[in-house]
């Protein structure tokens, strides 16, 4: 699967995008979640506070107990600031 | 039509543009955003997420055409780098009558606000810094629905 990262959450991780196997046990985004903040460091910052936090599986805002299969793109972001 | 890049645009060409698509046209309304001129603020950063982006806009225009009868509809979102003064948003609605213009400027308006994927950072002399989501603009799409 395809990660993405933007605004903050881009900051705190280092990296804009990176590609990942679907972790054995990961159903839903907000498993997901939970696996990248259990590496540490910038994730663990990132992902400390799942309300602070939205996410989009394949170009469409989803819920965190939305299923991720391992093809999808999944994009976590804090809540949007356009316009 | 929709765009959304770093360029900056012209209103009258975009109006114009729009109501020669928009053939008998009644009514424009139309949106602009500018960067706000405040104490200290050197400039905006804006980025977004492009494969998003545009889908996100495009799915808010179909609904906007689904409640109002529109004739046309151009929405501009400026990213990178913007100083006091200059545009970032423009969107504008043309239909038959006023109210359906109007009333569809604002709806798209208040969604683009809170479901399009783009981010503001602050620079100041100090630093940049994110600019935090307003509840303000989640409850004003509870009107629409």
């Amino acid at each position: 699967m395809n990660v993405l990262y933007f605004a903050w959450v881009r900051q705190r991780i280092g990296r804009g995008e990176e590609r990942l196997d679907l972790p054995a046990g990961v159903a839903t985004v907000r498993a997901l979640a939970e696996f990248l903040e259990r590496r540490g460091g910038g994730y663990a910052d990132a992902f400390a506070d799942l309300k602070r936090l939205r996410a989009a599986v394949n170009q469409e805002h989803v819920a965190f107990d939305a299923p991720v299969a391992h093809d999808d793109e999944v994009a976590f972001f804090p809540p949007v600031t356009g316009g | 039509m929709i765009r959304v890049g770093p360029d900056d645009f012209d209103v009258a060409a975009e109006l114009a543009a729009l109501h020669a698509r928009a053939a008998g046209a009644g009514a424009v309304a139309t949106f602009t955003g500018h960067v706000r001129g405040e104490d200290g603020l050197a400039a905006l950063i804006l980025e977004h997420y492009p494969a998003m982006t545009e889908r996100e806009i495009a799915r808010h225009t179909a609904e906007a055409g689904r409640r109002w009868p529109l004739l046309g509809v151009t929405v501009i979102h400026r990213v990178g780098r913007l100083v006091p003064g200059a545009r970032i948003v423009f969107v504008a609605v043309a239909a038959h009558h006023r109210h359906a213009a109007f009333e569809a400027c604002e709806f798209l308006m208040d969604y683009l606000k809170v479901h399009a994927p783009f981010w503001k950072q602050e620079e100041r002399v100090g630093g940049t810094s994110w600019v935090e989501a307003k509840t303000s603009d989640d409850a004003a799409i509870k009107r629409w629905t």
